[in-house]
């Protein structure tokens, strides 16, 4: 057994969400670079040029990226050979969100769903262990915002919808979502699994990198398919018109039920915040 | 971008009639912010007969959770909130002489219609672009509700804070002419 002490996760989890909500990865300004290129729309290109702006403001560390700094999502893949000692994971994690939040100049933004009332320190996290071989912890932050996580659904289709059933729901979400997610979008999509599983699927899938595609040709380029159908709706960034209205979609695709085809869509702004590292 | 109009607040009918969906204006002058549950002690208030805690007659408000400011800055990152969370709020507002709302997103047909009504205009700004918007903004000050916390009522100082004009008073939707020009079937 190798031991991890909980301060080192603590201040792991600290450092990954003022990170992630400081510095956006270079594969979602480098799809910027592209669109500032290729949208035909004038108006669109000035909007993701203020995008592109944006971050590098906030890559100085005075700013966050947005004020939505989100609710703490967090990925953990513990090694089953670790022993944290020194006291709890879950209690570790949600403290490394606490001083995150607290010493980032973050925004806390979680609360009570009737009376409103925020908690005060952005906890609880929304934590998502898996228990791996090894004896490391991989600890990944997802600072995830309102604006776009409403716009996300949820889908039990029947599997005679199949894989053009479950493009046209994403699509037609893409639509329905409008400018309200603040496009461009990325979009995880999780296919597959339960009704919870598939939810988590979607977010997963937000993980990837710009341009990474799933590794089974046909599901790439069914990701490619969709991509281009939402990129034709016209919404473009924040809705003034364009055709980047998405970066990417990502798929995430596991066995199901014979009798169900579970389909989730979780929306991500163009702010596409997640960091890991592993202890 | 078809105009680029400076206004300055508090804001004027004819201020606000001039506006086209597409123009690029840049506020100076004060904007109050108020999201859901502001908005919702508001509207409780205009139902007891009661005053709301500033006078929104001319006034914008802008649908903002700001992140906490620095020491030395006015404020943190302060970019538009969605705003069909405060439809249901909105055309009252309107009714009582509110001219102006920035946010982002579609608005309902009732809040549209109440903006052509009582000549009131929605502005866009840039969803996600908090820290390029807070550098506008040069004072905030809580005027109400500060155990909301992000949520409180402030007071903002801005200069040529930059939005875009969504909805005009002649019931024009940016959102929908903008997708129509591009949209590819």
């Amino acid at each position: 057994m190798r031991e991890i002490q909980v301060d080192k996760i603590v201040k792991t989890v600290k450092d990954l969400f003022i990170d992630a909500n400081y510095k956006l990865g270079q594969d979602v300004v480098d799809e910027f670079d592209r669109r500032i290129q290729s949208d035909e729309s004038p108006v669109a290109r000035e909007v993701i040029k203020e995008l592109k702006q944006n971050v590098a403001i906030a890559s100085q560390g005075e700013y966050p990226i947005c004020q939505d700094t989100g609710l703490a999502v967090v990925f953990v893949d513990m090694g089953q050979d670790v022993h944290v000692v020194g006291g709890n994971l879950r209690d570790a994690i949600n403290e490394g969100v606490r001083q995150g939040y607290q010493e980032g100049y973050l925004r806390k933004s979680a609360c009570h769903p009737f009376t409103r009332k925020n908690t005060g320190d952005n906890t609880p996290a929304i934590i998502h262990y898996d228990i791996v071989p090894g004896d490391k912890i991989r600890i990944m932050a997802v600072p995830k915002g309102g604006g776009a996580e409403n716009m996300s659904r949820v889908h039990m289709l029947t599997p005679s919808a199949g894989a053009e059933g479950v493009q046209d729901f994403i699509v037609n979400r893409m639509k329905e979502a409008g400018s309200n997610p603040c496009p461009p979008t990325i979009v995880g999509v999780g296919i597959g699994g339960t009704f919870e599983r598939t939810a988590i699927l979607a977010k997963k899938a937000l993980l990837r990198k710009v341009g990474q595609r799933n590794p089974d040709p046909e599901i790439a380029k069914m990701e490619r398919e969709v991509l281009e159908r939402i990129n034709k709706l016209g919404i473009g960034p924040m809705g003034y018109g364009g055709n980047t209205t998405a970066l990417d979609v990502f798929f995430e695709v596991e066995p199901c039920h014979i009798a169900s085809l579970p389909l989730a869509v979780n929306v991500q702004c163009h702010a596409n915040r997640h960091k890991e590292a592993t202890i | 971008m078809a105009n680029v109009i400076r206004l300055k607040t508090p804001l004027t009918e004819e201020d606000v009639d001039q506006l086209k969906i597409g123009d690029k204006v840049l506020i100076s002058g004060v904007i109050y912010t108020g999201r859901d549950a502001a908005h919702k002690r508001m509207i409780d208030l205009l139902n007891q007969g009661k005053e709301l805690p500033m006078d929104v007659r001319g006034q914008v408000i802008y649908y903002v959770g700001p992140a906490p400011a620095r020491p030395g800055k006015p404020i943190g990152s302060a970019g538009p909130t969605t705003s069909y969370r405060m439809d249901a709020y909105a055309p009252r507002l309107m009714e009582i002489g509110m001219k102006g709302m920035i946010g982002k997103g579609n608005r309902a047909p009732e809040v549209i219609q109440a903006m052509k009504k009582n000549k009131a205009i929605y502005f866009g700004a840039t969803g996600g672009a908090g820290a390029v918007l807070a550098k506008s903004i040069k004072k905030a000050q809580v005027v109400a509700y500060e155990d909301l916390g992000p949520e409180a009522i402030h007071r903002l100082e801005v200069e040529d804070f930059p939005v875009v004009v969504i909805n005009d008073t002649k019931g024009n939707d940016l959102y929908v002419e903008g997708a129509k020009k591009y949209r590819k079937d």
